[in-house]
């Protein structure tokens, strides 16, 4: 049973975790401490690989065969969590401590339907009745707010939406009142405006079950929103601990600092405010340098002191609860700007060399998979018209199911239009298939890919994967001039010359993007197509990888079409942004444009969702309800009126009925939607950055 | 369901058809049908004698009628010579050419006359099908728990002692071919080579009365080789399983270790092995060739040995028939079992 208990729900002290292989022992977690007290949200932030998950499993005390705690103690409401028998823990598991996780549907049972695994928790621990944990389970779904409880509860994991599934492991978790939440990545799958309705969901659900939590994530926009104080760890360590008003304005650690200023905030701007990208990489576990392990990639490093020995953590006199683990803190003066790097000038754009009109992708979809049936048509694009000219950079934001994937296969020839026309240089290439293109199409247009870790074959060195690509685009006469050209491709991505002879495997996931842009301007690409190339990558990573993106593309003139869903990117580095929902462009225009008001409520929304850094900037609070409708059976009418909060402006079933024309709001800016131009006037910019300290 | 019932109940008839045509191709070429006629008619007979008696019977004729006839869509040969004699297809005992059937096929229930047996085909199958049915019952019945128990056993904790062990045990019998086994277990088992004669090494007995002492050794070689393969999938499957997320999820709900392999893994972990059960249902067959003539079991492989050894056309035909269909209904059970076993994949 629950006792009350009124000290610190988990204390973590000086703990240490260590993985070991036949080979060594590897240190995961060094010297870890923090405390959570009853009713707080703590936010553990760091980069992948630098233990925050590692902590989560320890307090779990589930690391596997291989982990173990080598020292410390994690006390949970004071018992020292090392003294508990196995019984005693699977007790506290579920019951007390409960964990929400990354993946929502592989952390699901696919083979059990929803009720039977949510029942299961209160039965373990509480052993109540069947009938008893049903209502339960009942209770805490519509507490979740999912519609129709009922039809939930008979459901299998598959048979739901990514965010109605994470719903469905936060209320797993919730099921016997736990006093601690861990969530490790809670909304990293998840699109933008699901994330801010799951982020808005825990911290209500926080606040009524009066729930501690550990909130681990990368994204330091989600911990501000959600958290009261925050963690910041580095290569295993904690580096800097305190409240977040602290932490976020009076940085005390180097790697904080640094972290904040690779993370495109508003005000950041590709030629005047260029993102300054951390140095070097991440150390490897058995290689971190003795001392301070962010010594090496510190702007602040002092021979002979940094790297002495163990560095302990300091309170930081003035503010409580904040300690940092650097031994020249006191020295920094953390208040002095960034030395800004080069700055640029805006790029000129150049002729038009890109144009689409109205173009449209159908697929024909059999209703029933083994035997055909009536065919549906999936409207993955629809009348989609604008033109990209030399040297811009025209982003194409939208949540998953939007189409931008859709049209991208199409530009590159992929799939073939239904309708409508792509023209590059004026020709027409909207029906040519990929494999009859001729060679200087294919080469003029390309490819980035999302995931860097798939888009290399893992068995060709990375030098030979680009000298393929220079044999398929016809560059250089002989093997020896490829070579050449080899190399000067490993220069322009600023990769080391002898990456030519590594395999993709011996490369962090940044160079490998590298590779992936060296291969795609390998034949000169004048249209690059870049498909989230950042955002499989950690965030100080994400910053070089984006800079070396625009500096490229500065020297050769390109054309980027920015595919993302991450609007803080998209507002930093594009010229253009086009939106795009269940097929349809809702809005065109330049970045300003788009970026304040007026806007399509659906941009609104977007622009609300996303989280940001910075606690001087205010935001309007907008959580879409439901999920986007299935291309499959999309809306009738405007394709966002399901979770359009304007839509009782508009008078009439208008949007209900008719699709809204694309209106022209000023030079270059287009808006799809019927709401009058007296509403348009009164709306209000989402994002505010409050001036007293610019 | 249904529709999906019927679409394989076509691809499944199409198939027989195919498969039947191709035996029926192999057993009528030349050198076979001179076979037959010699055995049947004077071993002395010379080329053109041979000749004249394939005529006379009707084999001369193409291929694909003779083939339609078998299968009973074509009329019946009927040949009346010149001295008066008749030689038709569908002529029995007894009859006469006017009493006799049009068609005499497969699809008549006329599976045809055994020329090693001097007994109806279907009269054959069906003793001997029943007796091997016997036969793989309880195969089946000692093979899947047991390689399932050792699957979920060694595949839930990988890289355990347990798991290495039965791994070891679990190669070694699938490693083992039935007429190595076989052999091994009647000399230990059954002779006074090491003296232990606790069951027979026959099993003729076993067809009227099949007790533990003569039915065991025969059950025991099949289960063995089929056993491990199956237990190989299934400690794969299991401990693929064991590392899935949503395993973990159950432990930090504080499920116990024997329900979280019971509730929360076991279904996930049998849908692999299902489909390899089911795929053992021909391999059984095909062990079963080896087994029943090693222990002098009359069975239904013993039946396909007899036949194809002594140029029994029809009954090998008949055979390789009910043959295929074991294997197709088996297949199709294995895709309907499935949808039910995975929830994602649905037929409807």
């Amino acid at each position: 049973m629950k006792e009350p208990y009124d000290g610190p729900i988990l204390e973590i002290d000086g703990l240490s975790i260590s993985f070991f292989t036949r080979l060594r022992e590897i240190p995961a977690v060094m010297d870890f401490s923090v405390k959570v007290q009853p009713g707080e949200a703590v936010g553990l932030v760091g980069e992948s690989g630098c233990g925050k998950s590692t902590v989560a499993l320890g307090v779990m005390r589930d690391l596997g065969r291989n982990g173990r705690i080598v020292g410390g103690a994690i006390r949970f409401k004071g018992r020292d969590m090392a003294d508990l028998s196995d019984s005693e823990l699977r007790q506290i598991r579920g019951n007390e401590i409960a964990m929400i996780y990354q993946e929502p549907m592989a952390s699901l049972n696919p083979a059990m339907k929803i009720d039977r695994q949510l029942m299961e928790v209160p039965m373990l621990h509480e052993g109540i009745s069947e009938a008893q944990a049903r209502s339960r389970a009942l209770e805490v779904v519509a507490d979740v707010k999912l519609p129709d409880p009922e039809r939930i509860l008979k459901a299998y994991p598959h048979q739901l939406s990514g965010g109605q599934q994470q719903r469905i492991v936060i209320a797993m978790a919730l099921m016997s009142k736990p006093a601690l939440l861990i969530l490790d990545e809670p909304t990293t799958a998840l699109d933008v405006t699901v994330e801010a309705s799951i982020v808005e969901l825990v911290k209500d659900l926080g606040r009524k079950y009066g729930t501690s939590m550990l909130f681990i994530s990368h994204n330091l926009g989600l911990v501000l929103e959600t958290c009261d104080q925050i963690c910041v760890m580095y290569s295993g360590e904690a580096v800097e601990r305190g409240s977040i008003e602290d932490v976020f304005d009076q940085m005390q650690h180097p790697y904080t600092q640094a972290l904040f200023r690779s993370i495109p905030l508003p005000g950041a701007d590709k030629n005047a405010h260029p993102l300054v990208a951390i140095p070097g990489n991440f150390p490897l576990p058995h290689e971190r340098p003795k001392g301070c392990n962010f010594g090496p990639r510190c702007d602040y490093f002092e021979a002979g002191r940094c790297d002495a020995g163990h560095i302990p953590m300091f309170d930081v006199p003035g503010n409580e609860r904040q300690s940092t683990r650097c031994v020249r803190f006191r020295e920094i003066d953390w208040a002095s700007p960034p030395t800004i790097g080069a700055t640029h000038e805006k790029g000129e754009a150049g002729k038009v060399v890109l144009r689409m009109e109205a173009l449209k992708k159908y697929y024909k979809v059999a209703a029933n998979a083994l035997f055909g049936g009536e065919k549906k048509v999936v409207k993955a694009n629809e009348t989609l018209s604008f033109e990209a000219r030399e040297s811009e950079t025209l982003a194409i934001v939208g949540e998953s199911g939007c189409g931008k994937s859709t049209f991208a296969k199409v530009l590159m020839g992929l799939e073939t239009a239904t309708e409508g026309q792509i023209l590059l240089d004026g020709k027409n290439i909207e029906q040519i298939p990929i494999e009859k293109r001729d060679t200087k199409t294919i080469a003029d247009v390309q490819m980035v890919f999302q995931n860097p870790f798939d888009t290399l074959n893992p068995s060709m060195t990375v030098g030979r994967q680009i000298i393929r690509a220079l044999e398929i685009f016809g560059i250089g006469k002989t093997e020896a001039d490829r070579h050449r050209r080899m190399l000067e491709l490993l220069d322009l991505v600023k990769l080391p010359r002898e990456f030519a002879g590594r395999m993709p495997r011996q490369l962090s996931g940044g160079q490998k993007q590298r590779v992936g842009i060296a291969r795609a301007f390998a034949g000169d690409a004048r249209i690059v197509v870049a498909d989230e190339p950042v955002s499989a990558l950690d965030v100080s990573v994400q910053a070089a990888v984006t800079d070396l993106l625009m500096e490229i593309q500065r020297e050769q003139k390109t054309t980027l079409l920015f595919i993302s869903h991450d609007l803080s990117i998209v507002r930093y580095l594009s010229d253009r942004v086009m939106v795009m929902y269940l097929g349809h462009v809702v809005e065109l225009g330049d970045t300003a444009q788009v970026f304040s008001p007026p806007f399509h409520p659906y941009t609104e929304a977007l622009l609300s969702a996303v989280p940001i850094a910075d606690t001087s900037v205010k935001k309007k609070h907008i959580v879409l309800e439901g999920d986007v409708p299935s291309a499959m059976n999309p809306p009738p009418g405007c394709p966002f009126q399901t979770r359009c909060r304007w839509k009782s402006r508009v008078p009439g079933d208008l949007c209900e009925t008719e699709v809204p024309p694309m209106r022209r709001m000023a030079e270059g800016h287009q808006v799809k939607c019927h709401l009058s131009e007296a509403e348009f006037v009164t709306m209000e910019p989402v994002i505010e950055v409050r001036t007293e300290d610019a | 369901m249904a529709i999906f019932l019927l679409r394989r109940l076509g691809v499944m008839l199409l198939t027989t058809l195919c498969l039947t045509f191709v035996v029926f191709w192999l057993t009528n070429l030349q050198p076979n049908l001179e076979k037959l006629a010699k055995t049947q008619g004077n071993m002395r007979m010379t080329d053109a004698q041979v000749a004249s008696w394939l005529e006379a019977r009707g084999y001369a004729r193409p291929i694909l009628m003779k083939y339609g006839e078998w299968l009973g869509v074509v009329p019946g040969f009927v040949n009346l010579s010149a001295d008066g004699s008749v030689q038709a297809r569908c002529l029995d005992d007894g009859m006469t050419i006017e009493t006799a059937p049009r068609y005499c096929g497969v699809l008549q229930g006329e599976w045809g006359y055994s020329t090693v047996f001097r007994e109806d085909v279907s009269d054959i199958i069906s003793i001997r099908l029943g007796l091997t049915a016997k036969l793989m019952l309880w195969v089946m019945i000692l093979m899947v728990p047991s390689a399932l128990l050792l699957g979920v056993l060694a595949g839930m904790r990988e890289g355990s002692r347990t798991d290495r062990a039965l791994s070891t045990i679990s190669i070694t019998t699938t490693a083992t071919p039935e007429y190595v086994s076989g052999v091994i277990l009647i000399a230990v088992f059954a002779s006074s080579a090491v003296g232990l004669k606790w069951f027979k090494g026959t099993a003729t007995s076993a067809m009227e009365d099949a007790n533990f002492e003569n039915f065991f050794l025969p059950v025991l070689t099949i289960a063995l080789f089929g056993m491990g393969y199956i237990a190989r999938m299934t400690r794969a499957s299991m401990a693929e399983v064991m590392t899935a997320q949503y395993i973990r999820t159950a432990r930090l709900k504080g499920v116990s270790f024997p329900n979280i392999v019971m509730k929360h893994a076991l279904r996930n972990a049998l849908i692999a092995p299902f489909t390899v059960i089911m795929l053992q249902f021909p391999w059984l067959l095909n062990g079963v060739v080896i087994v029943e003539t090693l222990f002098n079991y009359k069975g239904f492989g013993w039946t396909l040995v007899q036949a194809a050894g002594n140029n029994d056309i029809e009954l090998l035909l008949g055979v390789s028939v009910v043959s295929v269909i074991v294997v197709l209904v088996t297949q199709l059970i294995s895709d309907i079992g499935y949808v039910y076993l995975n929830p994602r994949i649905s037929v409807s």
